[in-house]
């Protein structure tokens, strides 16, 4: 077996990068801590795909089944034989595709951030966090067991909280960070439990233990039921209510547009590329467990994907900020990676749903992040989020326009570029499952061609605006990663997938579908269509449009009002009916009683100080008489 | 015996052969050759040290007066390391116009003490038990009035070789009690006869108060506080980490080796002990001003914590104890170090002298900032997992309100804790104390015991080592 010890060194040179940029890059000029952070993701990006090319296609399935290897574990708190927090480096299909996933959009983005935040106050900071992400996210799926993952995890939250808040003067970029760190951290607390009701009916953190078919969870299942439902399925929902809570699922998103306020590189890193899959990575890496061992926890996945995707889909319609429409667009996207999770089965042609959601995650995450780093590049351009201040800028941005154009055409679908070979591998799978989901699926593919046309034609085509100065297309360093990633975006659709990565390690043959693939490209073309007729040229349709069904139109650009949701409940009902009066009886009650129990401590010391005296013959006196008064007190009360 | 056999006291020949070797070198240096003496005595400690982990023969000598098993060599390393660091804190000292003439005097006195106390842990037997208790006393009352010209550590120096006596007369009282009720003073031959007669009782705790003395239990600590104001800097934090712990090993050894037949009874005494412990020394902790002062009764609070490891006369509380002496090794002479520099480069030792200390000096001020929160318990440095682990072996004994009483000290102890801190970073001062240099030796001390802190904390490879050697009480 080849050693993979190695890849350790994947997740420690982002970590010494950011220790070396973070406590002493004020001592260097900005630009060597952007160039240092840079050459080190270089460096990891090349080991990752050392790795992948050596796992995937040099070593291969062994008798079939591509092995799982621990190639780094060292105990780091033992509580009993079998369970005990290990800090390691486990290697499988999945790990290893993420690798190339988070070092590739990593080295984008720190590319595409030489030129992006140049001149920026904070640029060495800038990189520092990137780097304390990069670490912090290759952890999180390099993780051994559930507990590291757990502990990446959080460290993943804080590196995107600093990374939100990167404009900390601008009173909105700290209201969104706060308000992201709050919401997963939240959904992060169920997860928290479910650690520990699955550690404590399993015995163990380990993910190779925890999801072997012969392993506590699958072979013997434990514990009772409670309402009808199983303490591991109980404990997988809870698993899977953290996973909602960085993966932006309903009703969990309401902080993934908020994000937007970070500089648009980290968006793209994290907001769309890496981060907020990490909620459907963790299933994944769950995945046998759910399948074999809690079948309505996997319901309850497919459902809420199902509906996040569409929910979202339909928000995005009709946002002006093109940021957030692209945020929304993942969080549909994301849901149909749940949801291809969560309709599939079990081993070889079963596992399709896995299979296709892993592929999806791949190829979304190349093409999310093309359409992040070109919507930077309008941004940079023309000085604004919002659609409505711009149209026509195909003519001076002809690269950004060439590589978005790219990308739109591949999340919508449109064969032969990678979005459609991963979907239409989803869609088959929801087809095989349930028809409603597929049904749901379809829509959102609709929806999905339709939106990103009118932010492509809002854009590029449209009337042309009153620019304050002529936009110019962006320097090299930005069109660079771009181009790279619009390649990716083309390409990565070929990789047979089913022959990498599968939910039971073994390969399968898939072929395509006609009666999924005809359906799905028919519709994403209707969505295509109506958004040209109705965005390219400026026109009134889409006023009449938006007057004729004005209701939905309101609630799809309020969001549905979930934010207003969540402010009634907190403001009204959690602040007002229950955090006041606790407010009030901490104040008057616990503290009174606190600083009663100071005043006693203080004043006894201040009786007491007498005993010290200083003098050698009373310490005597008082240590012959304690002795006698031990004595006195065991000898006589106790011995018998 | 051959010469084979005695290979088994490794350690203690070892340290002798030093000890004799430096005041050699002393005989024949003149002016200023007196100052090798320094790296020479350093560069044989750190031989001796490092010789320390190689592996070792196990066995008995002696007739079973002396035993040597793996989790007395893994206490008598835990040793090492912090005689060694304090050597290297002290060097700046030693250094200073009025020092420089005996600073051999500090190191003999020093191996000597240390020699007693690995033959008070190797000891198989009261009277050799009582011999290393002496050789280990001795030497240090000389250590604290090593500045005698200073009244302060010459009273330090008194204090202590007047309470000892005391304490060692109640000691060696309780020992003659051991030897009339049984005929034996071996422990192997005791342990068998064990009873809980009367007079028993009385010979247990006469030795168990000579023991507290040794630890600053209360009430026997009233000495700890003015030795450890009016000694120097290292002498203090020498009391404080290798004397304490040192006779916290030993009496955890005796207690489990010689007393297991009266466990009920111990685990009483040591109850009550435990909670007046941690207790007084919190609430006399609270309003000191003196900086050694205030560490000695945070350390009489933190010896307090010590005994919850051994109440619960287990295999686990055994390597907690070890887990958590060599914790608060690290942290105390982190803490320790930092004060030593301070006091060393301006002579000032009160907490209001460190008022806005961060300002001129950053690194030391975070240094002692780790080593604060270390001892309150802070996760993840060391003091943290010595804590939680001691408090998890008394638990699992089922002493669940001993271990509520302790959280709430711990809790107390934060308050105190964070005043230096506050003093450091928050408080404003006209002339804060102004920037210094130390010099290489205090550097690497300090370094040490910061890295130490954080590695004991955060690698369980030193709680897993020390656990490998603990189980098994031989």
């Amino acid at each position: 077996m080849t050693n993979y010890s190695y890849t350790l060194l994947i997740p420690l040179i982002p970590l010494a990068i950011f220790l070396i940029t973070g406590l002493a890059g004020h001592k260097f000029k900005p630009i060597v801590s952007g160039l240092t952070g840079t050459m080190g993701l270089t460096i990891a990006a090349f080991l990752s795909y050392t790795t992948a090319i050596r796992y995937f296609f040099i070593d291969g399935p062994a008798n079939g089944m591509y092995p799982q290897i621990k190639a780094v574990s060292t105990v780091w708190l033992r509580f009993t034989d079998t369970l005990h927090i290990d800090l390691g480096i486990l290697i499988d299909p999945i790990s290893v595709m993420m690798l190339v996933v988070v070092t590739t959009v990593s080295l984008m983005a720190h590319i595409y951030s030489l030129g992006y935040m140049k001149g920026e106050r904070g640029f060495a900071r800038f990189y520092s966090f990137l780097s304390l992400f990069s670490f912090s996210m290759l952890g999180l799926v390099l993780a051994t067991n559930i507990f590291q993952m757990y502990i990446f995890w959080e460290l993943v939250g804080v590196s995107s909280f600093l990374l939100i808040g990167f404009y900390y003067e601008k009173p909105s970029a700290v209201a969104a960070s706060k308000k992201a760190f709050i919401v997963t951290r939240f959904a992060d607390l169920g997860f928290l439990i479910g650690i520990l009701m699955l550690s404590f009916t399993t015995n163990t953190f380990d993910f190779i233990t925890l999801t072997s078919t012969s392993g506590p969870i699958i072979a013997a299942p434990a514990g009772a039921a409670f309402v009808g439902i199983s303490v591991v399925s109980w404990a997988l929902i809870l698993v899977f209510i953290g996973g909602a809570g960085k993966s932006a699922m309903f009703p969990l998103h309401i902080w993934l547009p908020d994000a937007m306020e970070g500089p648009t590189p980290v968006s793209a890193l994290i907001h769309a590329a890496t981060m907020v899959v990490a909620g459907v990575y963790l299933v994944a890496r769950l995945f046998p467990a759910y399948a074999l061992a809690a079948p309505d926890a996997l319901h309850v996945v497919a459902w809420v994907g199902g509906f996040s995707s569409l929910f979202a889909a339909v928000i995005a319609i009709t946002q002006i900020d093109i940021k957030r429409v692209l945020a929304f667009s993942t969080m549909s996207q994301i849901g149909y990676m749940m949801m291809a999770l969560g309709v599939s089965g079990y081993g070889d042609h079963e596992g399709l749903g896995y299979m296709a959601s892993m592929f999806h995650l791949f190829t979304h995450a190349m093409f999310k992040a093309l359409l992040f780093l070109g919507a930077g590049s309008i941004i940079h351009a023309v000085h604004s989020n919002n659609m409505t201040d711009m149209g026509g800028l195909r003519k001076y941005l002809p690269i950004t326009h060439i590589t978005f154009l790219i990308a739109c055409l591949t999340i919508a679908g449109i064969p032969p570029l990678s979005g459609f070979w991963s979907k239409d591998e989803i869609l088959a799978a929801a087809l095989h499952h349930n028809p409603a989901l597929f049904a749901i699926g379809i829509g959102v593919a609709g929806l999905t061609a339709f939106y990103m046309f009118r932010l492509y034609y809002n854009v590029f085509w449209g009337q042309e605006r009153h620019y304050h100065h002529t936009p110019h297309e962006s320097p090299l360093v930005m069109t660079i990663p771009l181009m790279f990633l619009a390649f990716a975006a083309v390409f990565s659709g070929f990789l047979p997938f089913s022959h990498l990565v599968t939910s039971d390690l073994k390969t399968f043959e898939t072929h395509t579908d006609l009666a999924v693939a005809i359906p799905s490209v028919l519709i994403a073309l209707v969505g295509i269509g109506v958004a040209t007729v109705m965005y390219r040229k400026p026109n009134s349709l889409p006023d009449r449009v938006s007057s004729s069904i004005k209701g939905l139109y309101t609630a799809s650009f309020r969001k549905f009002w979930i934010d207003e949701v969540y402010q009634f409940v907190t403001k009204k009902i959690i602040f007002s009916g229950v955090s006041r009066p606790i407010a009030w009886f901490d104040r008057h009650v616990i503290d009174d009683t606190m600083n009663a129990v100071g005043w006693l401590v203080v004043t006894t010391s201040e009786r007491i100080k007498g005993f010290q005296s200083g003098q050698v013959q009373q310490y005597a006196a008082v240590f012959v008489s304690s002795v006698v008064l031990l004595v006195l007190v065991f000898v006589y009360l106790f011995s018998n | 015996m051959t010469f084979h056999n005695i290979l088994i006291m490794r350690h203690e020949l070892l340290l002798t052969i030093v000890m004799l070797l430096v005041l050699i070198i002393d005989l024949f240096a003149t002016g200023n050759n007196r100052k090798l003496i320094i790296p020479i005595a350093l560069i044989l400690f750190l031989t001796v040290t490092a010789i320390g982990f190689l592996p070792a023969q196990y066995g008995q000598l002696f007739g079973g007066m002396y035993i040597t098993s793996g989790t007395t060599i893994l206490m008598k390393n835990v040793l090492n390391i912090a005689v060694f660091i304090i050597l290297l804190q002290s060097v700046a000292w030693l250094k200073l116009e009025e020092n420089k003439q005996k600073l051999a005097e500090y190191f003999v006195l020093i191996l000597s003490t240390l020699i007693g106390m690995n033959f008070m842990i190797s000891s198989g037997d009261f009277l050799m038990l009582y011999i290393g208790l002496e050789t280990a006393t001795i030497p240090l009352a000389a250590l604290a009035a090593y500045t005698h010209h200073q009244t302060k550590s010459a009273e330090a120096g008194i204090k202590l070789i007047l309470s000892s006596a005391l304490s060692s007369g109640i000691m060696l009282y309780g020992i003659s009690m051991v030897y009339g009720t049984t005929g034996s003073v071996s422990f192997a031959e005791v342990a068998l006869q064990w009873g809980n007669a009367p007079l028993q009782m009385l010979a247990f705790l006469f030795f168990f108060a000579g023991m507290a003395f040794k630890i600053s239990l209360v009430p026997f600590h009233l000495w700890t506080a003015d030795v450890y104001e009016g000694a120097p800097v290292n002498v203090t934090s020498y009391l404080s980490v290798v004397s304490k712990g040192s006779a916290a090993f030993v009496l955890m050894l005796v207690l489990f080796r010689v007393f297991p037949s009266i466990v009920e009874h111990w685990q009483k005494v040591l109850y009550a002990i435990a909670v007046l412990t941690m207790t007084v020394g919190n609430l006399f902790a609270l309003r000191q001003q003196n900086l050694k002062r205030f560490l000695a009764f945070s350390s009489i609070a933190q010896a307090g914590f010590i005994l919850l490891g051994i109440i619960g006369a287990s295999p686990l509380g055994m390597s907690t104890v070890i887990f958590f002496v060599l914790a608060y090794v690290f942290t105390n002479l982190a803490a320790f170090g930092v004060i030593s520099a301070v006091s060393s480069a301006t002579g000032k030792e009160n907490m209001a002298d460190y008022n806005g200390l961060y300002q001129t000096n950053p690194k030391l001020s975070l240094l002692l900032m780790l080593a604060l929160f270390s001892l309150a318990g802070i996760p993840p440095v060391a003091g943290f997992f010595g804590k939680f682990f001691l408090f998890a072996s008394a638990a699992s004994k089922g002493f669940y309100w001993l271990v509520f009483i302790a959280v709430v000290n711990a809790t107390v102890s934060l308050y105190y804790y964070l005043l230096p801190v506050k003093a450091m970073f928050i408080n404003k001062n006209e002339q804060p104390v102004p920037t210094f240099r130390s010099d290489f030796y205090m550097k690497a001390g300090l370094l040490l015991a910061a890295a130490g802190t954080l590695a004991v904390g955060m690698l369980s490879i030193g709680y897993e080592y020390i656990a490998s050697f603990s189980y098994g009480l031989q």
